[in-house]
């Protein structure tokens, strides 16, 4: 994940060393024929993970079931980030892959190293900033789908305080917490927004002692950028409502589980195959969000009122039509300094850089 | 103030728990020469047991012993390596981790995303309704009762009867207690599976009542955590107690009291482990000044082969 990524010492990064020696046995194939555009994904964590890695290899199926033979796709999970990851995308380059999609931040480096030896192998590579002719690079705008949560938010909570598990004070965490609050403050302008960070992408046992914490402090909706469904758990018994992180949990909470931010990368890796395949590709930054269906919202709860549905559905319509910017100013940050002016919103470099959090949230 | 600190020791005493049992466990194995770093592994298969055990059978009981049994099969493969084969105790403990962290995942890989209900909280008419000790003291499940318990029933065996007497001196010195006719290797296979046991149920404790669900790696570095608890009781049970609770209780603080003083949120998630730093020292200073010694066991780590 994007998120993973910065953190040198994760959990993935201590079981992935285990893993990624028997997973490159595993997961490569050898093919015969030299017709089908080999094409090779690399993961970060486990396929099973229900998150990050999962989403990614539904977009690797959607290109299996999209161009059929034309096609042979090998995929490697559980890479660790560093040098690892350098030799699992070294090993698909000399193994004859065409195309190669390297799925987390911490794949950047290496990703560059491998490209610069086999220039005729097309990389894209997701979450990261550096490109080359033949490196192309993918994110999603995720903070658009956190608007949509934001307005839900604000129009559930009956206290008027939302708690918010975080991880990392990174600009990815950052810009989502501030497109919740902005866009929750514009159906209920008195919420405030508490925020825990943990330091950590995933460590159960402290994302549920965070959403205990936040709800004895009042908060009535949990929201959260950390990887496990604990915290849901937690609002589950507790009687608040939750978020789903990265794909649909509502079985891990269905009453307070009301809806979920879902990375849907098939459109893209589609649309990426097709221009190797046509000889059309070219090194390009793509940063898509609600409009291309990158991301989408799961199923509302069934309990979600009429009325609160159709202002989410016009909030998640407005952002992809582009009539409505998640950060368009005037905003303050916590200090009360205005950051974005009045009829101006932000640029994707600032937003990439963003290390101030919007006014009413506490941290 | 007082609804204030309530929910965060009630909070405390629960994150304190898998902690402590699987200390509890560590410190009888290390009493008797055997340094077992495998904790970690052997509470994520405990975790991984416990739970699917829980969720076929529908009994909690059946996830319990199905934990304990799963760590007692984990520290019997580190047992045969170690102590049968004489195998280095530190590399087997560290392979015994990352071979837990991997079986766990792909044994328990079915599993994830499956509900299963929460241990049961204890509810005593009358004693959990109380106004503070109530929510503090009994409501929590019985794992919670049990770890406090297996403290206390520690503390017996070790310093009260003659069996502890033998497991810790067969911990000082294998040698002489081979000489004096102690089966050696015997009793550290027995401390090593209770070590096991303990290290399964605290993953248990982890997968069926803290955040009942289980993931993979769901632990999260809380084997290591009982490991330097060990150290830091300084191989005594009650010292375990104060340090899983006082461990358990800083982690839970520093949520609730994260932007109370301005400070930044890295500060207070290294207040645990300012704590560890902060004890150890004044430990390590009283015994240098003559006071109760923090000495581990003379024998810890060295495997054993009996001389004739």
């Amino acid at each position: 994940m994007s998120e993973i990524t910065s953190l040198p010492l994760s959990r993935r990064s201590l079981i992935v060393g285990a893993g990624a020696t028997a997973a490159m046995l595993a997961g490569t194939r050898t093919g015969l024929a030299a017709d089908p555009l080999k094409v090779g994904f690399v993961y970060v964590g486990p396929i099973g993970d229900h998150g990050y890695s999962y989403s990614h290899d539904l977009g690797r199926k959607a290109v299996e079931a999209e161009f059929g033979d034309r096609v042979k796709v090998t995929f490697v999970e559980n890479v660790n980030e560093g040098p690892d990851s350098e030799r699992v995308i070294r090993q698909l380059a000399t193994a004859g892959n065409g195309l190669i999609f390297s799925t987390s931040f911490g794949f950047m480096q290496p990703t560059i190293r491998v490209a610069r030896q086999f220039p005729k192998v097309v990389f894209e590579h997701a979450t990261g900033y550096m490109r080359a002719d033949n490196v192309g690079i993918y994110n999603g705008r995720f903070y658009e789908g956190r608007a949509v949560l934001g307005t839900i938010a604000g129009l559930v909570s009956k206290t008027g305080s939302v708690g918010y598990v975080a991880s990392f004070p990174i600009p990815e965490v950052i810009m989502g917490i501030n497109a919740f609050l902005l866009a929750a403050r514009k159906v209920r302008p008195d919420l405030t927004v508490k925020v825990i960070w943990l330091n950590s992408w995933y460590d159960p046992g402290k994302e549920a002692d965070a959403a205990k914490a936040l709800i004895d402090g009042g908060a009535d909706v949990i929201a959260q950028h950390v990887d496990s469904p604990a915290a849901m758990q937690v609002a589950e018994a507790r009687g608040a409502y939750a978020f789903g992180q990265a794909s649909d949990m509502s079985r891990f909470a269905p009453r307070a589980h009301l809806t979920a931010i879902v990375y849907d990368w098939a459109p893209y890796y589609k649309e990426r195959v097709k221009l190797v395949l046509d000889g059309a590709w070219k090194s390009d930054d793509t940063w898509w969000g609600l409009k291309e269906g990158l991301i989408r919202m799961a199923p509302y709860n069934p309990s979600l009122p009429e009325e609160i549905r159709k202002q989410a559905d016009a909030v998640r319509d407005a952002i992809a039509a582009g009539t409505l910017q998640p950060f368009a100013g005037p905003v303050k940050d916590q200090k009360g300094a205005v950051r974005i002016a009045a009829g101006e919103t932000i640029s994707d470099a600032d937003l990439l850089k963003m290390d101030w959090l919007v006014e009413g949230v506490q941290s | 103030m007082i609804d204030f600190l309530i929910p965060v020791m009630a909070a405390a005493i629960s994150a304190a728990t898998p902690l402590l049992l699987a200390a509890t466990g560590e410190l009888v194995v290390e009493r008797s020469g055997v340094l077992n770093l495998g904790i970690e592994g052997m509470m994520l298969m405990g975790a991984m047991a416990g739970f699917a055990a829980a969720l076929l059978t529908g009994s909690h009981l059946a996830g319990l012993l199905a934990a304990a049994l799963a760590g007692m099969l984990m520290a019997l493969v580190f047992a045969v390596l170690t102590l049968s084969l004489s195998a280095n105790q530190v590399a087997s403990g560290l392979a015994l981790t990352i071979f837990g962290i991997g079986l766990s995942a792909l044994v328990g890989a079915p599993y994830v995303g499956q509900p299963v209900p929460a241990l049961p909280k204890l509810d005593i008419a009358g004693l959990s309704d109380l106004p503070v000790a109530g929510p503090l003291l009994f409501r929590h499940d019985g794992l919670v009762y049990f770890s406090v318990a297996a403290v206390a029933a520690t503390w017996w065996f070790l310093n009260r009867t003659h069996a502890g007497l033998k497991l810790r001196a067969v911990g000082e010195s294998a040698q002489a207690a081979h000489a004096l006719g102690h089966p050696v290797i015997a009793i550290r296979y027995a401390a090593s599976l209770f070590g096991g046991a303990m290290a399964g149920l605290a993953g248990a404790f982890l997968s069926l009542s803290y955040t009942p669900m289980w993931m993979e790696g769901m632990t999260a570095g809380r084997g290591w955590i009982a490991l330097a608890l060990v150290v830091f009781s300084a191989w005594r049970p009650w010292r375990a107690l104060v340090g899983a609770y006082l461990f358990g209780g800083v982690g839970i603080v520093q949520l609730h009291a994260q932007g109370a003083w301005g400070l930044p949120s890295e500060m207070f998630s290294m207040l645990p482990y300012v704590a560890t730093v902060l004890v150890l020292t004044v430990i390590s200073a009283r015994s240098q000044a003559g006071g109760t010694g923090s000495r581990a066991p003379a024998d810890l780590g060295k495997p054993f082969r009996a001389s004739r």
